[in-house]
């Protein structure tokens, strides 16, 4: 039976079909929907970790006890997680270990590009790249089995394309789920340093030994047909080659990291003109060129963003497709904070206070947007206190004018150790700590601050409190993020004190709350366009009355904007004047 | 310019070897589940099908958009501009602003429902005054409607997405029946009745 599945759905799937009994992740788009569809198969056990090297680390404590584990995260999620995936290179694992990294070229939903597949070639691990739903799932498998054979963890590279495209794939009967026992064996699992250099020799024995594997793996491949062009390939790219070039031979690799140095001189010799086409980095021209292989490859394809057929195909035959008509010039659509979002009175708040913001990453980055205006820096989760630790090293005065914003999953993930260090190294930061109990942006995925977990279990519930207090924070101030005279009076108490304090501003998710309060209503406004400096997408102004108006059907009724009108003119339904 | 005033001809179309489907609209609008019925006709058709959408941050209120391709020979899960066969637009900006990825002589169908986008709101931009004309000058089949209050007399605004669908499916080669069974597999059995109502909406403003 074959079903419509998108690459991160076949990826669950293939766990589920080849005996995985181990699944952890922190949610991050374009991956966050791999662990949601694993939890869907309950013989899996699967959990968010607060962050990505906790993950993997899950991962490895799995496999190495002798279960089959995969880890999933985007690409950044790596770098969080690469001190564990590199060592672990090392000890190899008892039962199979997959890493799923999801790449996202063009950068829809993320801080930077970086091409993870450079991290299977510098942690010296096997790198499966699929190019569709079918391949994803099972290279699952694939992984699995070479993890094994070959005592290695695997990483298998998806970007956004493969992560959120849908494609058939055929669907199989799951393997049965054995759990090894666990072995011990501390000269291959406890790295000290004499061990370690035992086991970098078997790091080295092993890519000797995958190297002649990779020649005659099924996934990688010659397609060949007209020898006057040929094309190495692989993932998504493989997609946009064979519909630009379908008379083209193809050197089609799913197991690109070792590349198949013998498969590549063949198939060079075979063909006249030789390209290489990968998104991102020229990963695999660079290995062909150290073949002394003539290829082109970055001259023609930009080492950033996506490739599409159209670029594919323009490029290599020289020829322009067809004219397209110039677009309309059409106002951007930004993404927005939603109405009622308990973010938005906290954003205006500081901006009114005119303060800098060392930011963080979740839903409240959208703060940084017009007309909210309030974010200075965000570099990555859990930047926003220690880096806001170190501006106030610059500039010791800067603390009574600055804050750190992070969220309450942000914070978790590893705003933690950037408190315990302005706490520890004595800052005077205010940190703003944005709480509502759950994964937010991704789209609401449970963290340790939820009470309950992946798989729909009760668990404890984080005491922010209670934390913040146990890292020597002696001020700590909890507010309602709908009550700004309280917000703002909290605000410049505490960035005046010559302390580091902690404001935990609670207030569910407005996507995820029953709401029960009734849309405001417009009277008696003079038109002085304050409330709009919200940026709540339910206010607008009426140009012809020159008032504000309040869209019935997107207001939530949590009354941020009654807060900052001077004039009383927004109102509850109860409030009207007759 | 009404929208009334829009041409509304019902050409007969040569179904090409590979359809290029765009759903354009506002996060939140219900272009995924639009999509699920529409892949669904397609797949059961025999129709070799790839989707793409892009998750995350945009879906917060921002444009988003929503690919689906079928056919042979289908490789690549992206459409790209100048190549849609057919734009299904949930909102008139999201129209106006995917417009060039119509084929020459593609179909749009166009939601005439305005989304005001808060860069506009807040006085940054102005949403454009001629959509539907400019639209209609530059498309030759572009079929406007408030799919938005054909979906409400249907009994739930939400329901916009699937009049859209009803519309669309009388410009796409597909047997009626096809349709129904789409509709009965995914959409929740208590809302079928409703969906069922709105896409036969649809299909009445096409005819």
């Amino acid at each position: 039976m074959k079903t419509l599945m998108t690459g991160n759905e076949a990826i669950a799937r293939g766990v589920y079909e080849y005996g995985v009994s181990v699944a952890a992740a922190y949610p991050g788009t374009p991956s966050t929907e791999i662990l949601e569809n694993i939890a869907k198969y309950p013989e899996v056990y699967s959990q968010w970790s607060p962050n990505e090297k906790v993950a993997m680390e899950v991962g490895i404590g799995a496999a190495i006890a002798g279960a089959r584990a995969i880890v999933a995260m985007k690409m950044v999620g790596v770098n969080v997680a690469a001190d564990p995936l590199f060592t672990v290179a090392y000890t190899g694992t008892r039962a199979g270990l997959v890493l799923v990294s999801a790449d996202d070229p063009g950068m829809h939903s993320s801080q930077n590009e970086q091409d993870n597949r450079l991290y299977a070639a510098f942690a010296k691990i096997p790198l499966l790249e699929p190019s569709n739903s079918q391949e994803a799932k099972d290279m699952v498998g694939l992984a699995m089995d070479i993890s094994e054979a070959f005592d290695t963890p695997v990483m298998i590279r998806i970007t956004t394309r493969i992560a959120h495209s849908q494609s058939l794939v055929e669907l199989k009967d799951p393997q049965e789920r054995q759990v090894r026992t666990f072995e011990r064996n501390p000269r291959k699992y406890v790295m000290l340093p004499a061990n370690g250099r035992a086991r970098r020799l078997v790091v080295e024995e092993r890519m000797y030994k995958l190297a002649a594997y990779t020649e005659r793996v099924a996934v990688n491949y010659m397609e060949l047909q007209d020898l006057t062009i040929g094309i190495i390939t692989s993932g998504i790219s493989y997609q946009y080659v064979k519909e630009a070039l379908p008379a083209a031979s193809i050197l089609k690799l799913g197991l690109t990291n070792p590349l198949p140095s013998g498969l590549i001189k063949e198939f060079a010799a075979k063909v006249d003109k030789l390209y290489v086409v990968e998104e991102l980095e020229p990963y695999m021209e660079k290995e062909v060129r150290l073949l002394g292989i003539n290829v082109i490859g970055k001259e023609l394809f930009p080492p950033y963003g996506e490739l599409s057929v159209r670029m594919v195909s323009e490029k290599i035959s020289g020829q322009l497709g067809i004219t397209v008509a110039p677009a309309f010039d059409s106002p951007i659509r930004p993404p927005v904070m939603c109405p009622g979002c308990p973010h938005r009175g906290m954003f205006f708040t500081l901006k009114q206070l005119k303060l800098i913001v060392s930011g963080d990453i979740g839903c409240y980055t959208l703060g940084a947007m017009a007309p909210l205006e309030a974010m200075d820096t965000t570099i990555c989760m859990g930047a926003s206190i220690s880096a806001g630790l170190g501006m106030i090293k610059a500039h010791p005065e800067m603390a009574e004018n600055m804050v750190a914003v992070i969220g309450d999953s942000t914070f978790l993930h590893s705003g933690i150790t950037g408190l315990m260090d302005v706490v520890y190294n004595g800052a005077n930061l205010t940190t703003i700590i944005l709480d509502n109990s759950i994964t937010a942006m991704t789209g609401h995925q449970e963290n340790p601050s939820t009470g309950k977990t992946l798989m729909g279990q009760p668990a404890p519930q984080v005491d922010f409190v209670a934390l913040c207090k146990a890292l020597g924070v002696k001020r700590i101030t909890e507010v309602d993020p709908f009550d700004l005279a309280s917000v703002k009076e909290t605000i410049k108490t505490e960035v005046a004190v010559p302390e580091p304090s902690v404001i935990i501003a609670r207030r569910p998710c407005a996507l995820i709350i029953k709401n029960t309060e009734k849309p405001l209503q417009v009277q008696d406004c003079n038109g002085c366009k304050m409330c709009l400096k919200l940026g709540c997408p339910a206010i607008s102004f009426d140009q012809e009355n020159k008032t504000a108006q309040v869209d019935q059907a997107q207001c939530t009724g949590c009354g941020v904007c009654i807060n900052v009108c001077k004039f009383n003119a927004l109102r509850k339904a109860g409030d009207l004047n007759a | 310019m009404s929208v009334n005033s829009m041409p509304c001809e019902r050409p007969v179309i040569l179904m090409p070897k590979i359809i290029n489907v765009l759903l354009v609209g506002v996060g939140g609008q219900g272009t995924i589940l639009a999509s699920k019925v529409l892949t669904h006709v397609a797949i059961a058709e025999g129709y070799e099908v790839k989707m793409s959408e892009i998750h995350g941050m945009a879906q917060r209120g921002g444009s988003v958009v929503t690919q689906v391709r079928m056919g042979e020979g289908v490789y690549s899960p992206v459409i790209e501009p100048g190549e849609a066969d057919f734009i299904v637009a949930f909102e008139q900006l999201e129209a106006y602003r995917w417009a060039h990825f119509l084929k020459k002589d593609g179909v749009m169908i166009v939601n005439t429902q305005k989304i005001v986008p808060l860069t506009v709101l807040i006085g940054a931009s102005t949403y454009p005054e001629n959509i539907l004309s400019d639209l209609k000058e530059r498309v030759g089949r572009c079929i406007g409607l408030d799919g938005l209050k054909l979906a409400s007399e249907a009994g739930n605004a939400k329901a916009t997405n699937v009049v859209l669908m009803g519309v669309l499916s009388q410009y796409m080669d597909f047997p009626e029946d096809s349709w129904q069974n789409a509709l009965e597999a995914r959409i929740p059995a208590k809302l079928l009745e409703l969906n069922q109502k709105a896409f036969a909406f649809g299909v009445a403003e096409a005819k």
